[in-house]
């Protein structure tokens, strides 16, 4: 048997998509589950009680949504560009979906544990634009094409300041394998040396998943639905399974990043009993809770601030950052030739 | 002091967490919501919902055609057509209110003289079709003798007021 | 087997993908195809086991360069027809180019030698333990650090050439200076006045109106009328009264 999965061709694919399917059938049920949680956070803090007709406490409200989604009616624009109008969705949900495969669980429970992981998920992040930017384009209408450019423009700023931060993180690890970063982590979780770009790496999440308060590209109030516009039914629902998809992605990074992954807080036995994977899964949802309450809590910026914020703010600080940590370990000879590189 | 004071806000982002800690407290604070349809809200007396025709004890329709609501009605939404009946007394042939139409401005049951036209406690008759909103004298009349109990109360409890 | 039958996908759909972006009418397509052969070429990367140049590929130049190419394309009007009616025109200067372009590289592929140990080379592996990354990096910030930090600096002058170029001061500009917004205090702006019943504020001389000291904060040109300006209220009420 054992033979079989790692040593034969045949095997060795069943494998691969078996280790696929153990992450993206998870990851879709939180997905789905997201959106219930998000629906349920905001209506308690608005002093509703949400969806909560459907199944016990509305628990099978997301695939009421669903089935509900599929048997739409696909509607495509006359003038519409329709093979980019039918790649976007299919491009953002894939690409939201690509990510996790370097995603570590559990030490070495990864679906490829590459060398460069977190540039890996750089470049899937910097490359999911395209998504938006077809769609808005594709669908040739102009709220699509504003809400496109809009988000375009934000998530190449902001990607600026995540990379930044990143590259402080790698400083500190000595390595860009996302399993070294969190072994790295055994004794002190970044976000307590690095809070403040603990913080600005959650406020960039927030806008490159197009969150509010940074939800330009969606813009309920002057865009309609940004680049979305002329979705309707299953490529619609694509486009939100992405977003929603993205929102997990970002929480585990930042899981990943700053919170120490599957590590437990403390090393010691009550804490030990749990396993690893429940410890990430936790710290994703206390992320996933964050987005949420701070939709709640802000209203939309405004777009000429955003970029202020993104270019003039975060960009400056995260260098010196970056900078600071590179000296602060010359200096002391902290953490230099550490990690596993 | 103040430039410090303010500088060190702003870099600890002490606004926002505000904002954060308040969204927080609301968020274990008890559910405003009605479960609706299961629990429903208490409504006015002079609440005005679904349009009913009534009648008198023993069994007479009140509406005796003096086309004082269609002359009030400001979205024009009743039509009424009259003829005499054998026994000399004037009573309508037709009856109708497109409820598509009407404002729910509650004037047709201010204008009756005798009671007949009123609007009931009921705002739950969703339709499926357009047609169906079309009410004529019969619906009118069945709804009244559906809601007469409730539509009698509501006018005594509301007379005082009058 | 694996990686030849690979290599020649991601190489026949990285040229066909740079075929179409030349051919293609809609500029739009171009740049997209554009994308498409990045993507391709990342592949050709991976397989030669450069993992590290792949992700950046996608990550600089179809994750950023090219996404401010569509930026500009997909908002510009294209008329093919416009952009051929000057063809004739500079067909000339434009066969000019082409043809020393073609001769610099005849130059280049003539005193093109390649080395023999390439081959060789190639075979190799990396140094022991070392990852790609790291290859990399200790190449370039030993061997070539003057190289990269001038490659760096010419993108520098290129970046401050293109921000000189594009900023003006139009009079119309109403800059926000947020740092000083914040810092500003609600009576260091604002008078409040009492107003009398049945007078009004002309009387008072004008409507609430910012403070003098407003004009020490406020950014040059930020705010309209100053207070030695001809547009006080009182006076064009004066004015209005005397004409009649």
């Amino acid at each position: 048997m054992e033979h079989f999965f790692l040593h034969t061709m045949v095997g060795s694919i069943i494998l691969i998509v078996l280790k696929v399917l153990a992450v993206l059938v998870p990851l879709l049920i939180g997905v789905a589950y997201l959106t219930w949680i998000e629906r349920k956070v905001l209506a308690a803090i608005m002093l509703r009680k949400g969806p909560n007709v459907v199944g016990p406490f509305g628990l099978l409200q997301p695939f009421a949504d669903a089935v509900k989604m599929i048997f739409k009616e696909t509607i495509i624009p006359a003038k519409a560009n329709r093979v980019l109008f039918f790649i976007a969705p299919i491009l953002g949900f894939s690409l939201s979906m690509l990510a996790w495969a370097v995603i570590p669980a559990n030490d070495g429970w990864a679906v490829a544990n590459l060398n460069i992981g977190i540039l890996y998920l750089l470049a899937i992040s910097s490359v999911s634009i395209y998504a938006t930017l077809l769609a808005g384009w594709g669908s040739n209408s102009k709220y699509a094409l504003l809400g496109a450019m809009r988000a375009a423009a934000q998530m190449i700023s902001y990607e600026l300041a995540m990379g930044l931060v990143i590259a402080s993180v790698l400083l500190l690890v000595g390595s860009a394998n996302l399993n070294d970063i969190v072994l790295a982590q055994r004794h002190v979780w970044f976000f307590l040396p690095m809070f403040p770009m603990f913080i600005i790496f959650f406020i960039s999440c927030l806008a490159e998943t197009n969150r509010p308060p940074f939800d330009f590209a969606v813009g309920e109030s002057e865009l309609v639905a940004g680049f979305f516009a002329e979705y309707s039914s299953m490529a619609f629902g694509l486009f939100f399974l992405a977003e929603y998809g993205n929102m997990i992605l970002m929480s585990a990074i930042i899981s990943i990043l700053f919170l120490g992954g599957w590590l437990p807080p403390l090393d010691y036995v009550p804490f030990t009993w749990i396993p690893g994977p429940f410890w990430l899964i936790i710290k994703i949802l206390i992320c996933l809770f964050c987005f949420i309450w701070v939709r709640s809590a802000f209203p939309r910026y405004r777009y000429d601030q955003l970029m202020r914020l993104g270019w003039k703010v975060f960009l400056p600080f995260t260098l010196a950052w970056v900078v600071l940590t590179a000296g602060f370990m010359m200096a002391t000879g902290i953490g230099i030739y550490g990690g596993a590189a | 002091m103040g430039f410090i004071d303010r500088t060190a806000r702003s870099f600890l982002l002490s606004e926002l967490l505000t904002g954060l800690g308040i969204t927080l407290r609301y968020f274990f604070k008890p559910k405003a919501t009605i479960n609706y349809p299961y629990e429903k809200s208490p409504l006015s007396p002079r609440f005005r919902g679904e349009h009913a025709l009534r009648r008198y004890a023993n069994g007479e329709e009140r509406c005796i055609a003096c086309k004082l609501c269609e002359a009030t009605c400001p979205a024009e939404a009743i039509t009424i057509e009259s003829e005499s009946r054998n026994d000399g007394s004037r009573r309508t042939t037709r009856y109708d209110i497109d409820m598509t139409k009407c404002i729910y401005c509650g004037l047709c049951q201010e204008a009756c003289p005798v009671d007949a036209i009123v609007q009931g406690p009921n705002y739950e008759f969703a339709t499926e079709t357009r047609e169906e909103l079309m009410y004529n004298k019969q619906k009118l009349l069945s709804n009244g003798d559906q809601w007469e109990s409730a539509l009698a109360l509501r006018l005594e409890q509301d007379a005082p007021y009058r | 087997m694996m990686p030849i039958i690979l290599f020649y996908i991601f190489a026949v759909i990285l040229l066909l993908s740079a075929v179409m972006v030349v051919i293609s009418r809609n500029s739009v397509h171009a740049a997209l195809f554009l994308v498409l052969a990045f993507c391709n070429a990342s592949g050709l990367f991976l397989i030669a086991g450069a993992e590290f140049l792949a992700i950046l590929l996608i990550a600089i130049y179809a994750g950023a360069v090219m996404i401010l190419f569509l930026f500009i394309v997909m908002t510009m009007q294209t008329n093919l027809v416009q952009l051929k009616e000057g063809m004739q025109h500079y067909l000339p200067v434009g066969f000019c180019i082409a043809i020393v372009l073609v001769v610099e590289l005849i130059i280049v592929a003539i005193n093109w030698h390649i080395d023999p140990n390439v081959a060789e080379a190639a075979r190799q592996p990396l140094l022991q333990n070392m990852s790609n990354t790291k290859a990399l990096g200790s190449l370039i910030y030993t061997n070539y650090i003057f190289l990269f930090q001038m490659a760096g600096l010419v993108l520098l002058v290129a970046m401050i050439g293109a921000i000189v170029l594009t900023l003006r001061k139009r009079p119309t500009n109403r800059r926000q200076v947020v740092a000083r917004q914040h810092m500003r205090e609600p009576n260091q702006t604002l008078e409040m006045r009492s107003v009398e019943l049945n007078k009004g504020v002309d009387d008072l001389g004008g409507y609430l109106r910012p403070k003098e000291t407003y004009y020490g904060i406020a950014q040059e040109d930020s705010f309209g009328p100053k207070p030695g300006d001809k547009m006080d209220i009182t006076e064009k009420r004066q004015e209005r009264e005397q004409s009649k």
